[in-house]
C-alpha cells in the first residue's frame, strides 16, 4: 500500500464517518543534531518517525487526529478519530464556515540539496564542531558552543477534494557561540545562525571557524565595555537582529489567526484590525514586506501548505501600507479574503495552523556605511540576545549581544548589553535609512513556537540592515 | 510485564546480541495527549494524539549516543539499535559518562503511587467539550478563549545494569480567558484529574476579573510594590528554576545560587514536589520531594546523574530527554504558602478581582499593584536572572489597601532574585494553585506573594 493510498483509506474513514471535507498528511521525518562544548560532544541525537495527521470537517466544526500507524486500518482509524472530534467541537459550535477555493492539484515538490546532509559522516561534522569550539576556547571563551541541526522530511498530502501532492523538504544550519564568565554577569558572542532549505552546502558556507577567534574575544571584550547608555537615539540594526525584529513586530502581527482572536488566550492577538487593510501606514515609505515561500533555499520555502495552496509570494507592507496577511482556508474565508497558503505544522502528529513563511524586508537604496557616516550621534546593534513582546505584537523590548556607538559618523566604542524599546507602528515609520541589496541575507528562525500543544516552526526572514530614528535605548533593571 | 517494559527489554537484547560490552539504557513512553481548544467562544481547534516512543543512550568503546524513534511502521527496533551503535563509534570520546544506574529496588524508592487517574487518561472528546460548554456558558455572554486538555502516559526504564522501573500519570489542565473590549480575565488550574476542572466556576473567575478590568488607566513608569498572584509566581519561580536551580549552569559558574546562603527572604521555602507527572526520570532515577529553598537560605540546584558525577553528588532525577545541552531543572516547583493568613482585615474578600487568600496581601499595601500574569519573559542576563516582560490579563492599582482601579499593560525589566532576596518580600499567601504554564506540558504550584519593589519601565503602549 503506498503513503498516498494510506492516506486516502483516512480522508475516505473521515467522510465515511460524516465529515464534509477531510485531509490527511502522511510524513516520514528524521532529525539530527549535534552540540559540542569546550570540544566535547554533549549531545548528538538522531531520531526518526513516522504517522499520519487527519483533519476532518463536521459543519463547521474541525477535528484532528494523529496516529503513528501506517497501516490501512490505522489510517481508517485515525479518519474516524478525527470526525469524532469534529462532533464534540460542535458542542460548542462556531458560525457557518465554508473554506476559500483552492486549485486542486497532483504534484510533486523538493527543494534543492547539492549535499544531503544526512549523508555527510558524523565525524566530518563533529570535527568542525569541535575545531570552532577550541579556537573559541584558545581566544578566550569560557564556555565555547556549536551545534548543527538536520530536517529531512517526506509528506504525502492527500484531500476528499482531490489533493495528491508528495514533498520532500530538506533542511539544515549550523551556529556557534562564544561566552566569557565575568564576577557578576556573563557575556555571549554567537556566529550568524543560519538555516534555509538547503543541503550541506549552507553549513560549509558560514566558515564556523573562520569567525571563531573574533567571537571569542569580543565576548571578553564585553565584560569590560561600557553599558550602553540609556537615552533616546538614532539606532542602526545589522540585518541579523533586522530579521528578528521583522518577525515578531510585523510576521507575527499579520497572522491572520491572531488577528481574528483564535489565538487570544495564549500568543495572544493583534494591533491590526482587518477595517485598515489595505489603509494602514505601517512604517515609512521604505518599507516593502513580502511573504514568499518560494524563496530558494529559504527556511521558510516550500511548494505547498499543510493544505494544499500552492507556495505564492505575496506582498504584506507596500511602500509604508498595510496591505496583506497570512492566512488559512478557513481564517481567510472568515476574513473575506480570497487567499490562503501559510498553514502549516512541525509534524504528522500536530495541526496545520497559520504560520509565517519567509517574510521579509525588500531592500532599500543605502548601505550600513552610508548609515554610520551620517549618523552623528547613535548606537549600532547587533546579533539578538533577548526578546519580548506584547500579546497584540505592538510593545517590545529586544537586547542585543553587542553594541557600537556612533559618534559624528564614525563607529566608537563597544557597548554592552544594549537594548531597545519601541511600539512597532511608531518605530518602522522612523526607519529613514535602509540598506541596498548587496547587504540582503535571508535569515532561518528554526525556533518560532506557537500553538497549544506547542509547535516549533521554521520562518525565513530576508534583511538587510537599517536604521531608525528617536528611539528609546538602554533600559535595564 | 507492561507493554513499555517488554519493549525496553527488547531493545536491551538487541543491544547485547550486537554489543555485548556496550552500556545502555532505555526508556519507553506510550502517551496520549488531547486539547480541545476555543476561541471567540466557540471550539476551533480540537486534537488528539497518541503513540509510543523509545530513547536509547548507549556508551561504548568509551563513546556516548542517543537515539530516539517512534514505534512505527518504517524502520525496525533491530534498525534502530543499529543506528545508534553506528553513531556512538563515530564519535570522539567521551570522558564525563557518569555511568548507569545501578539495579538496587528503585521501584520501592518510587515517590508515592502513580499520578494517575483512569478517568482522565481515558477522557473523551466529549468529556473536554462539556469542560469548555460550561466554561463559555458562565462567561454571560462575553468572548472567551482557552484550552482543556487531558494527557496521558505509561512508561518503562530498563539498562544493562538491571534496572527496570514503570510507571503511569495523567494530567488535565484548563487555562482560559474571558474577555471585554478594554481587558481579559483568567482563570487556570491544572491536576492529576479532569474531575477537578469545574468549567463553570472558571468560567465565572475568568468573566468577574475581566470586567474589573474594563477601562484600564496608564501609569507612569517606576518601581512599585506589587502583589503577584499565583501565575504571575510561577513565572519568577521557572525561571529561577531554569537560571539558577538548573546543576549544569551551577556547574558552569553561570547560576547564582550559592547552596548554605540566605539568598532569599526567610518567608521563602521552594521545593520540587513531583505531584504531577512521571515517577522517575528517563535515566531511571525516582523523582522524590527535594528541598531547593528553605526558610530563605538556598539547599541545592536539581541534578541528572551528568551534572550529579561532575559535582560529587547524587542525581535528583531530573534528566529530561534532549536536556543535555539546556540542563536539568525543576519540573514540579511548589512555593510553600504561608502556614495562616497574614493578620489584618481584608476590604476586598468580597470582590471577585483576587481569590480570597490573597486578600490580605492587598490589604497590607499601602500603594502598589496587583498584578495576575507576567508574558513574553525573556533574560537578559541569565547569571542575575534579569528578565524583561509585561503583565497581562490584569493589573489593578492598590491604595491604603483597597484595589481603586484597573491598569493598563505595563513593560518591565526586573532581577526575579532580586525581588525575592532578603528582605524584599512582604507576605506569602495561604493558598497554592497548581497551574499549567505557557508552554510545554510544565505545572507548578504557587500563592500569591507580595514583594517590596517591582521595576516597571514603561507601559505597553509605549
Amino acid at each position: 500500500m503506498s503513503f498516498f493510498e494510506v492516506a486516502d483509506a483516512a480522508v475516505a474513514a473521515a467522510i465515511e464517518a460524516g465529515a464534509r471535507y477531510a485531509d490527511a498528511r502522511v510524513m516520514h521525518r528524521r532529525y539530527e543534531s549535534m552540540s559540542v562544548r569546550n570540544t566535547e560532544v554533549e549531545d548528538l541525537t538522531q531520531t526518526e518517525d513516522a504517522g499520519i495527521g487527519v483533519r476532518a470537517l463536521v459543519g463547521s466544526s474541525w477535528g484532528f487526529h494523529a496516529l503513528p500507524d501506517l497501516t490501512e486500518a490505522g489510517a481508517r482509524r485515525a479518519g474516524r478519530a478525527a470526525t469524532e472530534i469534529a462532533r464534540a467541537s460542535a458542542r460548542v459550535p462556531g458560525p457557518p464556515l465554508e473554506l476559500v477555493e483552492v486549485e486542486v492539484r497532483v504534484d510533486s515538490w523538493a527543494n534543492p540539496c547539492r549535499i544531503d546532509p544526512l549523508s555527510v559522516s558524523l565525524s566530518e561534522k563533529g570535527d568542525l564542531l569541535v575545531e570552532t569550539t577550541r579556537l573559541m576556547v584558545e581566544h578566550g571563551a569560557d564556555i565555547a558552543e556549536a551545534s548543527y541541526s538536520i530536517w529531512d522530511a517526506r509528506i504525502w498530502f492527500t484531500s476528499s477534494a482531490g489533493h495528491r501532492i508528495e514533498q520532500h523538504i530538506r533542511k539544515c544550519g549550523a551556529g556557534s557561540s562564544a561566552t566569557a564568565i565575568g564576577e557578576h554577569e556573563t557575556q555571549r558572542r554567537s556566529s550568524p545562525r543560519q538555516y534555509g532549505t538547503a543541503g550541506w552546502e549552507l553549513v560549509e558556507d558560514l566558515d564556523l571557524i573562520g569567525s571563531a577567534p573574533q567571537l571569542a574575544s569580543e565576548a571578553r571584550a564585553l565584560l569590560t565595555a561600557p553599558p550602553c547608555p540609556e537615552g533616546t537615539t538614532t539606532l542602526i540594526l545589522g540585518s541579523e537582529q533586522m530579521a528578528l525584529q521583522i518577525h515578531e513586530s510585523v510576521g507575527h502581527a499579520v497572522e491572520l489567526d491572531r488577528i481574528l482572536g483564535w489565538e487570544a488566550a495564549f500568543a495572544g492577538t493583534s494591533w491590526l484590525d482587518l477595517s485598515q487593510l489595505g489603509n494602514l501606514q505601517y512604517g515609512s515609505p521604505l518599507m516593502n514586506i513580502t511573504a514568499d515561500p518560494t524563496i530558494p533555499g529559504a527556511l521558510g520555502s516550500f511548494g505547498y501548505d499543510d493544505e494544499g495552496t500552492p507556495a505564492a509570494p505575496r506582498d504584506i507592507v507596500r511602500d509604508g501600507i498595510w496591505v496583506g496577511v497570512l492566512a488559512g482556508r478557513d481564517s481567510a474565508a472568515v476574513a473575506g479574503l480570497d487567499y490562503a497558503g501559510s498553514v502549516r505544522s512541525d509534524g504528522w502528529a500536530r495541526l496545520p495552523m497559520v504560520r509565517m513563511t519567509n517574510v521579509g524586508l525588500l531592500p532599500g537604496p543605502h548601505s550600513l556605511e552610508e548609515m554610520i557616516a551620517e549618523t552623528s550621534e547613535g548606537v549600532f546593534m547587533e546579533t539578538n540576545r533577548s526578546w519580548s513582546i506584547d500579546d497584540k505584537r505592538l510593545n517590545f523590548q529586544f537586547g542585543c549581544e553587542i553594541g557600537w556607538e556612533i559618534r559624528n559618523g564614525k563607529r566608537g566604542r563597544m557597548l554592552r548589553n544594549p537594548t531597545y524599546t519601541g511600539i512597532g507602528p511608531v518605530f518602522w515609520r522612523s526607519m529613514d535609512m535602509l540598506g541596498g541589496a548587496d547587504e540582503l541575507i535571508v535569515w532561518g528562525t528554526p525556533n518560532c513556537g506557537k500553538g497549544q500543544p506547542s509547535q516549533i516552526g521554521h520562518t525565513g526572514h530576508p534583511a538587510v540592515p537599517a536604521r531608525f530614528t528617536n528611539v528609546r535605548v538602554g533600559v535595564r533593571g | 510485564m507492561s507493554a513499555e517494559l517488554d519493549i525496553a527489554a527488547q531493545v536491551l537484547e538487541l543491544v547485547r546480541h550486537r554489543a555485548p560490552n556496550a552500556a545502555a539504557e532505555v526508556f519507553v513512553e506510550t502517551h496520549r495527549l488531547a486539547l480541545t481548544r476555543f476561541a471567540n467562544s466557540f471550539i476551533h481547534q480540537n486534537v488528539a494524539d497518541e503513540g509510543t516512543s523509545v530513547w536509547l543512550r548507549l556508551h561504548h568503546d568509551g563513546r556516548t549516543a542517543i537515539g530516539s524513534a517512534n514505534i512505527g511502521p518504517l524502520s525496525s527496533l533491530d534498525d534502530f539499535v543499529a543506528r545508534t551503535l553506528t553513531a556512538s563509534q563515530l564519535l570522539p570520546v567521551d570522558p564525563s559518562w557518569p555511568g548507569l544506574n545501578g539495579a538496587e529496588s528503585a521501584e520501592a524508592a518510587l515517590h508515592g503511587q502513580n499520578n494517575l487517574d483512569e478517568a482522565t487518561f481515558h477522557a473523551s472528546p466529549d468529556d473536554r467539550a462539556a469542560v469548555v460548554r460550561a466554561f463559555v456558558d458562565a462567561a454571560e455572554g462575553l468572548p472567551t478563549a482557552g484550552y482543556c486538555r487531558t494527557t496521558g502516559s505509561t512508561a518503562a526504564y530498563a539498562n544493562t545494569a538491571g534496572r527496570s522501573v514503570t510507571g503511569a500519570a495523567s494530567t488535565a489542565a484548563v487555562d482560559a480567558i474571558a474577555r471585554t473590549p478594554s481587558s481579559d480575565g483568567v482563570a487556570r488550574i491544572a491536576s492529576v484529574r479532569l474531575s477537578d476542572m469545574d468549567g463553570a466556576r472558571l468560567g465565572a473567575v475568568a468573566v468577574a476579573k475581566a470586567r474589573a478590568g474594563t477601562e484600564p488607566v496608564t501609569l507612569p513608569a517606576g518601581q512599585y510594590p506589587v502583589v503577584l498572584e499565583p501565575a504571575a509566581v510561577i513565572d519568577v519561580l521557572i525561571s529561577l528554576g531554569l537560571y539558577g536551580f538548573n546543576g549544569k549552569a551551577l556547574l558552569e559558574r553561570r547560576s547564582f545560587i550559592a547552596p548554605g546562603e540566605a539568598q532569599f527572604d526567610p518567608v521563602i521555602s521552594l521545593v520540587d514536589d513531583p505531584t504531577l507527572g512521571l515517577p522517575f526520570d528517563i535515566e531511571g532515577t525516582p523523582k522524590r520531594r527535594l528541598n531547593l529553598v528553605t526558610d530563605g537560605v538556598t539547599q541545592t540546584a536539581v541534578h541528572d546523574r551528568r551534572t550529579a558525577a561532575a559535582l560529587k553528588v547524587s542525581s535528583t532525577g531530573h534528566a529530561i530527554a534532549g536536556g543535555a545541552r539546556l540542563g536539568p531543572f525543576p519540573q514540579n516547583l511548589l512555593l510553600s504558602p504561608a502556614p495562616e493568613a497574614p493578620a489584618g482585615s481584608s476590604t476586598v474578600d468580597d470582590l471577585p478581582i483576587a481569590d480570597p487568600s490573597v486578600a490580605p496581601l492587598i490589604a497590607g499595601m499601602e500603594r502598589g499593584l496587583l498584578v495576575s500574569d507576567l508574558w513574553y519573559t525573556r533574560v537578559l542576563d541569565p547569571r542575575t536572572v534579569v528578565m524583561t516582560g509585561l503583565t497581562r490579563n490584569g493589573v489593578w492599582l492598590i491604595e491604603n489597601g483597597e484595589l481603586v482601579r484597573p491598569v493598563r499593560n505595563l513593560r518591565f525589566t526586573q532581577s526575579y532574585p532580586s525581588a525575592l532576596a532578603p528582605g524584599a518580600v512582604r507576605a506569602v499567601g495561604s493558598r497554592a494553585i497548581t497551574i499549567p504554564y505557557n508552554w510545554g506540558l510544565l505545572t507548578a504550584t504557587a500563592p500569591a506573594l507580595a514583594v517590596e519593589s517591582w521595576n516597571f519601565t514603561g507601559d505597553a503602549t509605549g
